[in-house]
């Protein structure tokens, strides 16, 4: 068997390795019309700090949970979009990949639409830190408390992903 | 009863320790355990209003009544992605 559709762990991750796991489904029907992808990256700055790298930690067993229900959430939105979601955790270096995602459809207004989608939930539900090691420090990054069932956040990630 | 509890990012580098065991009174619930810990460690208890808890690795409200052997989880703010 291939790729998990869904995945955490240390290794680097590679959007190759996703689109294939998203685009064949063992049926052979040719119905894809499209793939979307994001990858999220390590960037060298944030809010006027230098970064020197990131270190990741998860909860791995709910992580893989909030993923699955991200999945969840879309099929219910786009009944024809694949998802494939890899998570890396441990250190990476500037310019190193964190978050992988690819989204197949038949046609590509469901593809680019889940793709968004998945990176805000992710954001806003997986249990995932970031620890930013910077010039003169490190501290934990701090974004939003992980409530799956909050109906503001899913609508704004409705919103964003323009369902 | 016993219950372990796990601490993730900031909530961890506080106590020290990502896991705990700590024995609870039958009927105490995820909040019970949360304020036991708040009293053990006063730095945490700024996160009473920003944290999400998890029993058994799955999502869980505060209400939640804890059995013998639950895994409870705290978590701060996250930031993946």
């Amino acid at each position: 068997m291939g790729v998990p559709l869904l995945a955490i762990g240390v290794e680097p991750l590679a959007l190759d390795t996703l689109i294939a796991a998203v685009t064949d489904r063992g049926d052979a029907t040719g119905s894809d019309g499209a793939v979307a992808t994001f990858l999220g990256l390590v960037r060298n700055h944030n809010v006027g700090r230098v970064v020197q790298h990131l270190e990741y930690e998860a909860y791995e067993p709910l992580a893989l949970r909030a993923f699955e229900r991200i999945d969840q959430e879309i099929q219910a939105r786009w009944p024809d979009v694949r998802l494939a979601l890899h998570h890396r955790i441990g250190r990476i270096e500037i310019g190193g990949a964190s978050v992988a995602i690819a989204t197949a459809s038949p046609h590509r207004g469901h593809a680019f639409s889940a793709c968004r989608y998945a990176i805000e939930r992710i954001k806003q539900i997986a249990p995932i830190w970031k620890r930013e090691f910077f010039d003169g420090g490190d501290v934990w990054i701090e974004g939003a408390t992980a409530d799956p069932d909050d109906a503001a956040a899913l609508a704004e990630a409705e919103r964003i992903a323009c369902v | 009863m016993r219950v372990t509890v796990k601490l993730f990012a900031r909530l961890r580098d506080i106590a020290g320790t990502a896991e705990l065991l700590r024995e609870v009174d039958a009927g105490t619930t995820v909040r019970g355990l949360w304020q036991q810990l708040a009293t053990e460690y006063p730095e945490i208890a700024s996160y009473e209003r920003s944290i999400s808890t998890a029993v058994n690795a799955d999502y869980a409200r505060r209400d939640q009544v804890l059995a013998d052997g639950d895994e409870v989880a705290f978590l701060p703010p996250v930031s993946g992605g």
